[in-house]
């Protein structure tokens, strides 16, 4: 009851800020502010004004926003796939993790879109290059975490383990990843708002023909400022809506793990 | 939590055997790039010795430390202002509960906007130099100082502020001799985040405007060049790479210097 009136609260909250800002933007009559109605009457025209049997998306909408989600959902799919294995790996054995520690953290440190002109180069332009960029972009926070996540395993239940004589295979799968769960998943959090971060970036490039940070370059060129402002709207919502959505699996797949740190605290 | 743990867990080990072993593992690594880019494995890559090379000759080219020394400012002055205006903040919604309620609905609606995707309006709005750089990695980096600020604040013990307010400290001294010192780790951890997701908005912005000076324009142009100068691109992301692996190392020992009675307190985690 009280998380639904504090729900409530917010969206009251949130609506008051926009009929603020609404008001604002009217007054100041600014062409580089336009009011939110104005972006919302765009994001309508844009994307949202389709026929019904296609659940109202436009072709703008199915020519640019599904590109970008697919490209965005198979890079980081990629690139989590890759981190939880490799971090796994690593995490299992102490001597690798010190050999490798230096090289990755290095890896790591470099800003992913530093090496876009990399992947360019060797991909040119298309849905390779930014599928392996993304992937590259993602599989750090995921491998590392792993790695930490699958190295603070409790040797006791390895030990226990090993007793009851499981094979290496169930004791990875059957005690360390279970035990890494909760490390892989803050390392695929961050994994989520990175993918999106890159994705519209690659698509900010020259050489690419579709996509929402496609739409926010034509957009540019033509001065058309409501568009331009509608893609940041709808970039804020995909980016709100993902990240509930991933909140909601988290707590699917890691309810055993809160309850137990609730009941142990 | 157990002590047998302690006597197998590779943090018990000497330092300097770790460090040998990481030293081992870099150039195991850099030798392999050598061997790809010899071998023509991989047909793009140089080898190491001529990535290695030609970022010791871009060290003295005046035009490749002019970009990077853009750049370096950029960030800078970028997250020098992020930390001006999220700690206080974060103090400020820490302190008030009612004013973070109050600014939650802005946060959680500006937050999940990927930075990368104002670039483009940034640019029309302020221009494409310095200050656009500027102006995104400031947006960047409030994030995560400002929610780690706030964390920090909701992890001081209440019962030290209560016993300060009892002894009859006013409200600011409490925060200055309690509130503050307590979130101070907090903070720095949040800085130290914000460093690196800086250096990327740097480089993000300029490769994206692609003008001026910058090392992301320097990376930019070695990549569109025809034929791409591929050992050009690589050694200007070998810097980037060190100097954040650099900052974040500074920041980790300086955290680690500054803050051991924290550390001592969470069990040296995190």
């Amino acid at each position: 009851m009280r998380r639904l009136a504090r729900g409530l609260s917010r969206w009251l909250l949130l609506a008051v800020l926009v009929i603020v800002w609404e008001l604002v933007t009217r007054a100041a009559g600014s062409a580089f502010f336009p009011p939110p109605s104005t972006i919302v009457r765009r994001m309508h025209a844009m994307w949202f004004s389709g026929p019904p049997d296609r659940l109202f998306f436009t072709d703008l909408a199915v020519e640019n926003i599904l590109p970008s989600l697919g490209r965005m959902a198979g890079g980081l799919a990629g690139g989590a796939g890759a981190g939880i294995l490799l971090g796994l790996a690593l995490g299992l054995s102490a001597r690798a993790y010190d050999y490798l520690d230096g090289v990755l953290q290095f890896l790591r440190a470099i800003p992913p879109p530093a090496l876009v002109t990399v992947f360019l180069v060797v991909f040119g332009f298309g849905l390779r290059m930014q599928l392996a960029f993304i992937m590259f972009s993602v599989v750090w926070p995921v491998l590392l975490n792993t790695a930490d996540g699958a190295r603070a395993v409790e040797p006791l239940y390895l030990d226990t383990g090993r007793t009851f004589r499981l094979s290496r295979r169930e004791r990875v799968m059957r005690i360390v990843l279970p035990a890494a769960l909760p490390k892989i998943f803050a390392g695929l959090r961050l994994a989520l708002s990175l993918s999106l971060i890159v994705t519209v970036f690659a698509e900010l490039l020259p050489g690419t023909t579709n996509g929402i940070g496609f739409q926010l370059t034509v957009a540019y060129s033509m001065f058309n400022l409501p568009a331009m402002w509608a893609g940041i709207v709808l970039l804020g919502i995909l980016g709100y809506l993902l990240n509930e959505l991933f909140l909601v699996v988290e707590r699917r797949v890691l309810g055993w793990h809160h309850a137990r740190e609730t009941a142990g605290a | 939590m157990n002590t047998p743990a302690l006597a197998r867990s590779p943090l018990a080990r000497p330092r300097s055997y770790r460090w040998a072993r990481r030293v081992t593992g870099a150039l195991a690594f850099i030798a392999l790039v050598e061997l790809a880019g010899r071998a023509g494995l991989a047909e793009f890559m140089p080898p190491a010795s001529e990535i290695l090379q030609r970022a010791g000759a871009l060290l003295l080219d005046p035009a490749f430390r002019a970009h990077a020394g853009t750049s370096m400012l950029a960030w800078a002055i970028g997250l020098a202002i992020a930390a001006l205006v999220a700690v206080p903040l974060g103090v400020l919604f820490g302190s008030f509960p009612l004013l973070d309620a109050a600014t939650r609905a802005i946060m959680e609606f500006l937050r999940p906007i990927p930075s990368v995707a104002l670039i483009p309006l940034v640019a029309l709005l302020i221009g494409t130099g310095l200050q656009h750089r500027i102006a995104l990695v400031i947006y960047a980096a409030v994030w995560p100082i400002l929610y780690n600020t706030m964390y920090g604040m909701h992890d001081v013990d209440p019962v030290a502020k209560e016993s300060l307010r009892s002894y009859g400290f006013s409200r600011p001294a409490v925060l200055w001799w309690v509130s503050l010192p307590s979130a101070a780790p907090f903070i720095m951890t949040g800085f130290r985040l914000a460093t690196g997701v800086a250096l990327i908005l740097t480089v993000s912005t300029e490769i994206v405007a692609g003008r001026g000076e910058g090392i992301g324009v320097f990376i930019y142009f070695a990549g569109i060049a025809v034929p791409a100068r591929m050992d050009d691109i690589l050694a200007g992301v070998v810097w980037v790479g060190l100097f954040g692996v650099l900052v974040n190392a500074l920041l980790v020992a300086a955290e680690r210097r500054l803050f051991r009675w924290h550390l001592a307190r969470t069990g040296g985690g995190a």
